[in-house]
């Protein structure tokens, strides 16, 4: 195991497929990973796909409207619709600003100043982040907060020791995780914390072949995944298992021929994707599903899935 | 909001959406400040109330209530306004759920409020609630998530549970929450041999009546199709795990060698038990057991192995699998037989024997029961004779040069056995399973050809269910028919759902597969032998140009030395890593994304020569194979030297950990991979060499 007990440094890695959007942060950890143990420090590894051709075969991406259109949402913080979901802005930093680097635009902002925005909504005595100042703290924002950091290689300005031990400290007996102190159990948690961990390079704080052990409990008789043991399948959930497994290594317990297919039938006619059988189409599924051996299935994650 | 329309605001409009927007944040900073502060007054307790009405998801004022329900109850002694103080927390929750019925936060308050245990539960009120919602949404999986855990809290029996889902589905067949509830409710049910449900052939043939019924009413509709497919794996899948194939066969007689005999002329017949015996270390000889499916356990106590050469030596079982969890379908045990004291022409016997053990065990526990005896023969010819392996090949293998299999030469000769092990048990199952699916074969026949695709699909499963089941304990040769008619179908849905092609070529090639190798017959026309100075014939099998995407039923491949799947449209090889035999693999002009993929070569010892040219390795920035196998991303891959040895000849370790990875693995005399994206990144060719320093030939020209 590539445990490096100098701190790793963090490299940019550049994905030029709309797909990366979890998959550029797994690469940053992994790339620093794979290098720790020799303690170089100052490669850049790029993948060499220039911005313009980076849009992907078929248009073009209207990129700047993009851009435009993420730094003005970012500044109306005063409407009712902005208002209904202040507690969970550290979520929305996250997707605004993994979209700005993935078209290669994260300098349209202020590093600066979000880093101390995000900070604010630390706990230092408890080592969690909340979604919003003020708000309690919860794994769900405490992943959105490293991730942040990640993607501007600032992991420096944590307590990492005291953010890691917040989220493997939520780890309950039969292996599953509670989102916070309050005790609700969910397999979406399970993958919050070991990415959270996975990107800390403190995953050994957690009993992971537990973990690991639960999420199997949670698999259904379709091959797919729910919230907890009996839980229907559903695609949120099954990003949630399946990542987990694959930070883990573990996806040999998932039957891929039965959840691929399951997962191929979530394409409707249209062309959108719905989230289990029967249900409409839903952006918030943009998934380019990707058949049986490709895993990271990318969420544009709403707080609450339908 | 979903399915509305996005229209321009009108002034009144934002006027309004203006006092809203102020109402809720003076709300929110309210209540956050009565949190910090500890204040939970009856006053502070109503604004919450407000903000939870207004916006269920906001999961601090959820803590805040909990925090101040906690305070309150200290004060507290009788039941009657603790009851009252619940109840408020309740309404609090209903009122929520009537706004949002998929509040998390809302839900959890509920939850977290029964299991606070302080009064007993409103039995009636609860599931009273839970109907109304799911009434309203028969699909909402909190309301389902709720019920689950409200059955169990309350004790509810499963069986009642099962009558609800009944209704449910009598309701509306298009309720693949209900459905999906019943497969939990039988599948405890049936474990815990609840009265009943002892018979798992009863309640199975209940349950395909009724899905059948929701399959005709509306074929459109994919809950029904989900649940049958369930069904189908619980009724033709055996209970226990199987053993399918080895190698060597029973009653084999194998003569070693290695190199060409000095007095063989150029029109001896060749001798087909010949094997070459390759390795990377000089003279061992594997011994491959294949099961139905993965299996773990396999030991010395296990599996015994006795032999004159391996006395008192204790030998060890390897699982083959590209993951490295422990189970695999194939295993693999390497008998040394070098340094061997012998005179010519001895022979030595090898007998493996499973007896009665409970090691064996697949994924769900099942055990392997049916104890079994093989013996084969070897003898071996020049081994001491042997120099470095990879000297042995002398000139670069071409493709093209295999000859055609003598007309005297029988399929026996070639070494493979496919094992007709069943019990009594089993055979019982069999005829049951095979019973209740020919009878919905039948019935799927009979279903009018409105091309819907989920019923050639399901017919598709169900042919080769029967096959499966028809061929354990007979011969192979019974699956031909099913595999033709599958076969059909496969090709049909592919023109029927196009935007599913790639699943449909993936099932399509496993038949196909399934098809060619199941009657050794018709089989032999892809295979010849290649004749090179120096060694001992290669058995060769060509499969090319079949439109293959994937491989399958390897365990019939298990003998093969030189394999030619080019021109195929392979993406993966997975399977491959069985064939301990293979010295010469072929895969050109295929789909190989990366060096992940290649993974299965890694386990082949005796692999020398390799064609990867014109493949996509290197062509998209992500590997999407990545975390299937060993990598640094699924955080199993251990530090090596080969990156330190690459990194002092200035490769990019990060941009080829992945060929670093492979080629460290492997030793290669001969290696074929222009046409590939990564061919042309600097210090390819240095990886290649310094991984592999016995490499003689890349791309046709020599290295040295």
């Amino acid at each position: 195991m590539f445990t490096g007990s100098t701190r790793p440094t963090h490299r940019r890695v550049r994905d030029s497929a709309p797909l990366a959007v979890g998959d550029s942060l797994e690469r940053r950890a992994a790339a620093s990973s794979l290098l720790a143990g020799f303690g170089s420090s100052t490669l850049r590894a790029k993948l060499l796909v220039p911005p313009a051709r980076a849009m992907g075969e078929g248009g073009e991406l209207a990129a700047e409207k993009h851009v435009r259109y993420i730094v003005t949402v970012e500044k109306k913080k005063d409407s009712f619709e902005s208002l209904v979901m202040e507690h969970i802005r550290l979520n929305g930093a996250y997707w605004g600003l993994t979209t700005l680097d993935l078209l290669h635009k994260l300098d349209a902002v202020d590093a600066g100043e979000v880093i101390q925005w995000i900070m604010s909504c630390y706990h230092p005595e408890s080592g969690g982040f909340g979604g919003n100042v003020g708000h309690d703290p919860h794994v769900l924002y405490t992943l959105s907060a490293v991730q942040v950091l990640c993607l501007f290689d600032r992991l420096d300005v944590l307590d990492v020791d005291k953010v890691a031990d917040y989220v493997s400290g939520l780890q309950n007996e039969d292996g599953s995780f509670s989102g916070d102190i309050w005790g609700e159990v969910d397999t979406r948690f399970s993958y919050i914390v070991i990415c959270t961990l996975a990107l800390l390079h403190r995953l050994h704080k957690i009993n992971v072949q537990k973990a690991v052990d639960y999420i199997v409990s949670c698999k259904n008789l379709d091959g797919g995944f729910g919230a907890m043991p009996g839980g229907e399948s559903h695609a949120g959930q099954i990003f949630c298992c399946v990542g987990a497994l694959a930070i883990t290594g573990s996806l040999h317990h998932i039957d891929r021929d039965l959840l691929g297919w399951w997962l191929c039938e979530r394409q409707c006619k249209e062309g959108g994707l719905n989230g289990r059988p029967e249900k409409l189409a839903d952006v918030k599924f943009r998934c380019p599903f990707l058949k049986l051996f490709m895993f990271f299935i990318t969420l544009s994650w709403h707080h609450r899935f339908d | 909001m979903h399915g509305r329309p996005r229209r321009p605001d009108k002034p009144e409009d934002a006027a309004a959406a203006e006092a809203k927007a102020a109402k809720l944040r003076d709300l929110q900073t309210q209540v956050l400040r009565n949190h910090h502060s500890h204040t939970y007054s009856k006053e502070a307790l109503g604004l919450s109330f407000k903000l939870l009405e207004l916006n269920p998801e906001a999961y601090t004022a959820w803590n805040y209530r909990k925090l101040a329900f906690q305070h309150n109850l200290g004060e507290l002694s009788e039941l009657e306004a603790i009851k009252s103080s619940i109840d408020d927390e309740l309404r609090v929750v209903e009122l929520a759920l009537r706004q949002n019925p998929k509040s998390y936060g809302a839900w959890y308050h509920r939850k977290w409020l029964l299991n606070q245990k302080l009064a007993p539960v409103d039995f009636k009120r609860e599931f009273g609630l839970l109907d109304k919602l799911l009434k309203v949404d028969a699909r909402n999986f909190h309301g389902w998530n709720y019920r689950r855990f409200l059955a169990k809290f309350m004790g509810v029996p499963e069986e009642e549970e099962l009558k609800y889902t009944m209704d449910k589905i009598s309701d509306n067949f298009s309720n693949y929450s209900a459905w999906h509830n019943r497969s939990i409710l039988l599948s405890n049910l049936l474990t815990q041999q609840k009265k009943g449900f002892e018979s798992k052939q009863k309640i199975f043939s209940e349950e395909f009546e009724l899905v059948t019924q929701a399959l005709f009413t509306d074929p459109s509709d994919q809950s029904g199709w989900f649940y049958h497919l369930w069904l189908l794996a619980q009724t033709s899948s055996p209970e226990n795990p199987q053993l399918i194939a080895l190698w060597p066969s029973n009653g084999a007689k194998l003569s070693l060698s290695s190199v060409r005999e000095a007095n063989d002329k150029q029109n001896t017949p060749f001798s087909f038990s010949s094997i070459c015996c390759y390795s990377l270390k000089e003279g061992i000889l594997p011994i491959v057991l294949f099961f139905n499916e993965p299996v773990k356990g396999l030991t010395p106590s296990s599996v015994s192995l006795n032999s004159d050469l391996v006395v008192g030596k204790d030998i060890q079982w390897r699982p083959l699998s590209v993951t490295n969890s422990g189970h695999s379908n194939c295993w693999v045990t390497y008998l040394e037989v070098s340094n061997l004291e012998y005179c010519s022409s001895q022979q030595f016997s090898v007998e493996i024997s499973i007896p009665n053990t409970d090691d064996i065990v697949s994924r769900s526990g099942s055990i392997y029961n049916c104890p079994v005896n093989f013996t084969f023969t070897f003898e071996p010819n020049n081994i001491d004779s042997i120099t470095k392996d990879t000297d042995l090949i002398h000139d670069p293998i071409s493709w093209d040069c295999s000859e055609p299999l003598p007309s005297h030469v029988k399929p026996s000769c070639i070494h493979f056995d496919q094992l007709k092990i069943t019990n009594a048990l089993i055979q019982e199952e069999s005829k049951w399973h095979l019973e209740r699916l020919s009878d919905e074969l039948d019935l799927f026949r009979e279903l009018p050809d409105d091309n819907s695709k989920f019923a050639k699909l399901t017919l598709a499963r169900l042919l080769l269910a029967c096959a499966a089941i028809k061929s354990r304990g007979s011969s192979l040769i019974e699956r031909r028919g099913y595999c033709e008619e599958a076969l059909g179908l496969f090709n049909d849905l592919i023109c029927l759902d196009p935007s599913h092609k790639r699943y449909y070529e993936d099932e399509r090639s496993l038949v196909l597969m399934d098809q060619l190798t199941c009657n050794m017959e018709s089989f032999m026309k892809y295979c010849s032998v290649q004749v090179l100075p120096n060694l001992a014939p290669l058995n060769h099998v060509q499969l090319c140009r079949l439109s293959l995407t994937r491989i399958g039923f390897v365990e019939r491949l298990l003998w093969v030395q030189m394999l030619d799947l080019s021109h195929n449209n392979l993406r993966s090889i997975e399977g491959l890593e069985a064939l301990q035999h293979l010295i010469c693999l072929n895969v050109s002009n295929n789909q190989i994304s990366s060096f992940t993929a290649l993974k299965p070569l890694t386990e082949m010892l005796s692999l020398k020569v390799l064609d990867l040219s014109f493949n996509k390795i290197g062509a998209h920035p992500i590997n999407t194979t990545r975390y299937v196998c060993p990598s640094p991303f699924s955080h199993k891959v251990e530090a090596c030297e080969a990156f330190e040895e690459c990194q002092k000849k200035h490769i990019n370790v990060e941009e080829f950990w992945d060929a670093i990875l492979f080629f460290k693995h492997v030793n290669l005399v001969q290696l074929g991979f222009e046409g590939n994206a990564i061919a042309n990144k600097e210090n390819f060719r240095t990886l290649v060499v310094t991984l592999n320093p016995s490499i003689k030939w890349l791309d046709g020209a020599c290295v040295h």
